[in-house]
C-alpha cells in the first residue's frame, strides 16, 4: 500500500513520458485516442490494399492475378478488417479524443482499462492476419462467415479467426462500458444530457449497441468453435440444428453493427455542419430521438439480411414493414442537417466539404436499402452487387467520409496547426470522384446480375467493371495524399487558435490548441459553449 | 497548472504497465487453445499450444490479481472520491449486462429450435429436402432420435428436473439469500455474521458444482447424454455448462471476498468490492432460474 502512495506523490510531471514506452503504459485519453486512430489508419490501408487485389482481379473477366481460392480470402479479410480494425476502431479514437473534452472531463471513466482495450486489438488483428500464412489459407467464407462455410467445410485457420473475434469483442465492450461510465458519471457539474453535444450523445447509443451486441457475436463464434472441435450440432441440421440459425444469431448482433458503424458519424456530421453554416444545429432534441429510434429499430430488423432462405411469409412481412419504418428516423435527422444549412451563411472548408458528401451520399446508400428491403424485389438483388453498392455507399462516403471529416476538422485542435486546406480538397475531390466511379456502377451489374464474391464474371460486365476499377485505384492511392496531409499537419502548418473553425462551439473549443495533455482537471464553469 | 487530482479529488492513474501485460497474456492463452484444438484436430502430438496456453494464463491470472491488489490498495489510500467509485458501480452494471446478453444468445438458439426447427426438419410447411433426406426422422422434443444418428447418436433419455436440478435450484437460491445476510453484516458492523454467512453462501456454490458435476457424469455414462447427442445435448450443455463456469467464477469471486473479509476490508460504506461479487451472484441465479424453467422442466 505504502508503495501507492508514495508513487502517488512522487509523480508531479504533468506531460506525457518520453520514448516508445509513453504509448504502451499511457493512461492518457488523448493517447490512446491517437493510438486508435493510428491503428485504424494502418488497418484502413491493409484492408485497401485487399481491396485493390480484388479490383485488380475484376479489372477484367476471366483469372488474371489470383486464383479463386485467394480470392475469396481477400474478400472476407477485406471485410472483416475494414469493419473490426478500420472503422469501428477510429470512431472509438474519437470518442477517446472528443468526449472527456466535450463534458469537461479530466479523462476517461477507467483509464487502465482504456490502455487494455487498445493493445488488444494489435495482438487481435495480427493473429487474424497470421492466417493468411497458415496451412489450408486465411479465412474464405466471406466476413459474414455463414455456417457450414465457415464450420465444416472452413480451413484449419478458423480457430484463431474465432479466437480474433473474441478478443475484438472484449476490447469493444471494455472500450464500450468505459464510454457509458464517463458520459454518465464524468460530465461537468451542471451538464444536463440534453445539453450534450450530439456526437456525445450518438457515442452514447452506439456504446449501449455495442455492450448490447458484442456478447452475441461471442456466442456465436463460441458456438462455431463447439462445433468445429467438439461435436456440438448448433448449425447441422443432421443433428437437429440449423444453418440458419447461424444467420439470425450473426444478424442479430450484425444489424445494429451498422449501426455501430454509422450512428458516431452522425454525430460528427451534426458538429461540423452547424460550424460552417454558422447556425445551430437545427432540432437537437429531435436529433437525439432519432438516434435512440434507429438504435431500438436497429434490434428488431435482422432478418432483413436472410429474405432468400425461406423464412415464412408472415416473418418476410415483418421484417420488411419494420426495415422501412428506419427510414423515418433517418430521414429526421437528413432534414435537420439540411435545414441546418438553409440559409446559413456557408463557407466549404475540407470539413465542410467531407460532410456534405455524406449527407448526399450517405442518403443514396440509404435508398438503395430502401430498395432492397422490399422483399419481393430483393430476391432479384441479393447477394449482387447491388448490394454490394449500397453497403460501401453507407460505408466508404458514409462511415469512411464522415472520419476523414473529423480529421480535418479536429486535427488543428489535436496538433496545433492547420492542415494545408489546397491539399485537403484536392484530397476531397480524388477521393469524392474515387468514390462513385467505383460504387455507381455496380449498382447496374449487380441489378444485371452480377454475383458479388466471385473472381471471375460474364463478358457483359466488362466495361462497368473495368470503370469500378479504375475508380477504387484513384480512390486508394488518394488516400496515400491524406497520409502525406495528416504527417505535414503534425510536422508543422500555420498554427490554429483555440477556437480553430469562426463558428465552432462546444467546449474543446474553449481551450488552447493543441490540446494540453491534462485538460479539466478543474471541471468548466462556462457551459454555455458547451451544446454545438 | 492544478494537479490532475484534484478534479472533484478525481484520481487520474499514472502510466501502468498492468495493461500491456494483461493484453499479452490474454492473447497467448487464446493462441494457445487455438494451437491445442488444431493440434487434437490434425492429430498433432505437440505441447506447443499447452505451453502458451499456460504461459499465458499464468502471465493474465498474475496481472489481473497485481490489478486489482493495486485497485484495492489506491481505494483504502483514499485516493477515490465518491465521483470515481461509482465509475466501478457503473462499470460493473454495464458488465453484467453484457452477460446477459451473451446468455441471450444461447436462450435464444434454444428457443428457435425449439418453436421452429424441429418441426422444419420433421417435414412441417413444406419443408423440402430434410424429408427426403431423413425419412424417418420424427420430430420430438427432447430429440432423442436426430434426423443423422449415425453421425449425432441421440441420448436414451433426458435429465429430469426433479432430481439433481430441483436440489441445484434449492442450493442456489437459499445462496442468493445467504450472501444478502453476509451483506446486512457488513451494514451493521457485524464482521462474525458477513463471515459466517459468506462462508456458507461459498460452501453452497462449491456444492452446486459437484452437483452439477455428478449430473454430468450420470447424464455421459447412464443417460447417453452428450455433447455430440444432436441438438438437445448441444443446447443442455453449452446452457449449463456456461452457467457453471459463471458460477465457478462468482465462487471464485466471492473467496476473494472471503479472504478480504477475514484480512478486515469492507465497512458500511466503502464494500463496492463485495457488493460487486454478489450483484454477479445474483446474476448467476437468476440464469440458473431461467435454465431450470427452460431447459429442464420445459425442456425434459
Amino acid at each position: 500500500m505504502s508503495a501507492v502512495i508514495e508513487e502517488h506523490h512522487d509523480d508531479h510531471h504533468h506531460g506525457p513520458d518520453k520514448g516508445i514506452l509513453r504509448w504502451v503504459f499511457t493512461t492518457n485519453h488523448k493517447d490512446i485516442g491517437t493510438l486508435y486512430l493510428w491503428f485504424s489508419f494502418l488497418m484502413f490501408l491493409t484492408g485497401g490494399c485487399m481491396a485493390m487485389v480484388i479490383r485488380a482481379e475484376l479489372f477484367q473477366p476471366g483469372l488474371q492475378i489470383v486464383q479463386p481460392e485467394f480470392f475469396n480470402q481477400m474478400t472476407t479479410m477485406h471485410g472483416l478488417i475494414m469493419v473490426f480494425g478500420a472503422v469501428m476502431p477510429a470512431f472509438v479514437g474519437l470518442a477517446n479524443w472528443l468526449v472527456p473534452m466535450m463534458i469537461g472531463a479530466p479523462d476517461m471513466a477507467l483509464p487502465r482499462m482504456n490502455n487494455y482495450s487498445f493493445w488488444i486489438l494489435p495482438f487481435a488483428f495480427s493473429m487474424m492476419l497470421s492466417s493468411l500464412f497458415m496451412e489450408g489459407g486465411a479465412p474464405n467464407f466471406g466476413w459474414t462467415f455463414y455456417a457450414p462455410l465457415s464450420t465444416e467445410y472452413a480451413p484449419p485457420s478458423v480457430t484463431f479467426f474465432i479466437f480474433a473475434v473474441h478478443l475484438m469483442g472484449i476490447s469493444s465492450i471494455m472500450g464500450s462500458i468505459n464510454v457509458v461510465v464517463t458520459i454518465l458519471n464524468l460530465r461537468a457539474p451542471g451538464m444536463r444530457l440534453m445539453q450534450m453535444p450530439l456526437f456525445v450523445w450518438t457515442w452514447l447509443i452506439t456504446a449501449y449497441l455495442l455492450i448490447a451486441v458484442m456478447p452475441v457475436l461471442a456466442g456465436v463464434v463460441t458456438m462455431m468453435l463447439m462445433d468445429i472441435h467438439f461435436g456440438t450440432a448448433f448449425f447441422s441440421a443432421g443433428g437437429g440444428g440449423d444453418p440458419v440459425l447461424f444467420q439470425h444469431v450473426f444478424w442479430f448482433f450484425g444489424h445494429p453493427e451498422v449501426y455501430i458503424m454509422i450512428l458516431p458519424a452522425f454525430g460528427v456530421v451534426s458538429a461540423i455542419i452547424p460550424t460552417f453554416a454558422r447556425k445551430r444545429l437545427f432540432g437537437y432534441d429531435s436529433m437525439v430521438y432519432a438516434t435512440a429510434s434507429i438504435a431500438f429499430l436497429s434490434f428488431i430488423v435482422w432478418a432483413h439480411h436472410m429474405f432468400t432462405v425461406g423464412i415464412p411469409i408472415a416473418g418476410e412481412l415483418y421484417f420488411m414493414y419494420a426495415t422501412m419504418l428506419i427510414a423515418v428516423p433517418t430521414g429526421v435527422k437528413v432534414f435537420n442537417w439540411v435545414a441546418t444549412m438553409w440559409r446559413g451563411s456557408m463557407s466549404f472548408e475540407t470539413p465542410m466539404l467531407f460532410a456534405i458528401a455524406f449527407v448526399i451520399l450517405f442518403t443514396i446508400g440509404g435508398f438503395s436499402g430502401l430498395m432492397l428491403a422490399i422483399v419481393p424485389a430483393d430476391f432479384q438483388y441479393h447477394d449482387t452487387y447491388f448490394v454490394v453498392a449500397h453497403f460501401h455507399y453507407v460505408l466508404v462516403p458514409g462511415s469512411v467520409f464522415s472520419i476523414m471529416a473529423a480529421a480535418y476538422y479536429w486535427l488543428p485542435k489535436w496538433t496545433g496547426n492547420m492542415y494545408d486546406e489546397s491539399l485537403g480538397k484536392t484530397h476531397f475531390w480524388l477521393s469524392f470522384i474515387g468514390v462513385n466511379v467505383t460504387f455507381f456502377p455496380q449498382h447496374f451489374v449487380g441489378l444485371a446480375g452480377m454475383p458479388r464474391r466471385i473472381p471471375d464474371y460474364a463478358l457483359q460486365f466488362a466495361d462497368y467493371n473495368m470503370i469500378s476499377s479504375m475508380g477504387a485505384f484513384l480512390f486508394g492511392f488518394s488516400q496515400l495524399l491524406f497520409l502525406f496531409i495528416v504527417i505535414k499537419c503534425i510536422r508543422g502548418g500555420k498554427k490554429a487558435t483555440s477556437q480553430v473553425w469562426e463558428g465552432a462551439h462546444g467546449l474543446e473549443w474553449t481551450i488552447p490548441s493543441p490540446a494540453p495533455y491534462h485538460t479539466f482537471s478543474t471541471p468548466p464553469e462556462d457551459l454555455r459553449e458547451a451544446h454545438g | 497548472m492544478p494537479s490532475e487530482d484534484t478534479y472533484e479529488s478525481y484520481y487520474v492513474p499514472h502510466n501502468s504497465m498492468l495493461p500491456i501485460f494483461a493484453s499479452l497474456g490474454i492473447f497467448l492463452t487464446v493462441y494457445g487453445v487455438g494451437n491445442m484444438l488444431n493440434e487434437a484436430k490434425a492429430g498433432i502430438d505437440s505441447s506447443f499450444g499447452m505451453l502458451v496456453f499456460l504461459t499465458g494464463g499464468l502471465l493474465l491470472g498474475g496481472t489481473l490479481f497485481a490489478w486489482f491488489s493495486k485497485v484495492i490498495a489506491e481505494n483504502h489510500a483514499k485516493m477515490y472520491s465518491d465521483q470515481m467509485n461509482r465509475s466501478y458501480v457503473w462499470g460493473m452494471s454495464w458488465f453484467i449486462f453484457s452477460e446477459v446478453m451473451f446468455f441471450s444468445a444461447f436462450f435464444g438458439a434454444l428457443f428457435y429450435v425449439r418453436m421452429f426447427v424441429v418441426d422444419w426438419i420433421g417435414g412441417e410447411g413444406d419443408r423440402g429436402p430434410s424429408g427426403m433426406l431423413w425419412p424417418d426422422y420424427t420430430p420430438a422434443w427432447p430429440m432423442l432420435e436426430t434426423p443423422d444418428p449415425s453421425r449425432f447418436p441421440g441420448p436414451h433419455e433426458v435429465m429430469s428436473p426433479w432430481g439433481l436440478p430441483l436440489i441445484n435450484t434449492v442450493l442456489l437460491v437459499t445462496s442468493s439469500f445467504t450472501v444478502t445476510i453476509a451483506h446486512h453484516g457488513i451494514k451493521e458492523g457485524n464482521r462474525q455474521k458477513l463471515n459466517l454467512w459468506l462462508a456458507l453462501t461459498i460452501a453452497l456454490g462449491v456444492v452446486f458444482l459437484f452437483v452439477q458435476a455428478y449430473e454430468y457424469y450420470h447424464a455421459y455414462t447412464e443417460l447417453g447424454l452428450t455433447l455430440s447427442s444432436g441438438i438437445y445435448g448441444t443446447t443442455f450443455f453449452m446452457l449449463t455448462g456456461f452457467h457453471g463456469a459463471h458460477v465457478t467464477l462468482g465462487t471464485f469471486m466471492l473467496a476473494v471476498m472471503m479472504g478480504r473479509a477475514l484480512k478486515g476490508h469492507f465497512d458500511a460504506e466503502d464494500c463496492f468490492g463485495f457488493e460487486a461479487a454478489a450483484w454477479y451472484w445474483h446474476f448467476v441465479d437468476v440464469v440458473w432460474l431461467g435454465l431450470f424453467i427452460f431447459v429442464y422442466v420445459l425442456g425434459g
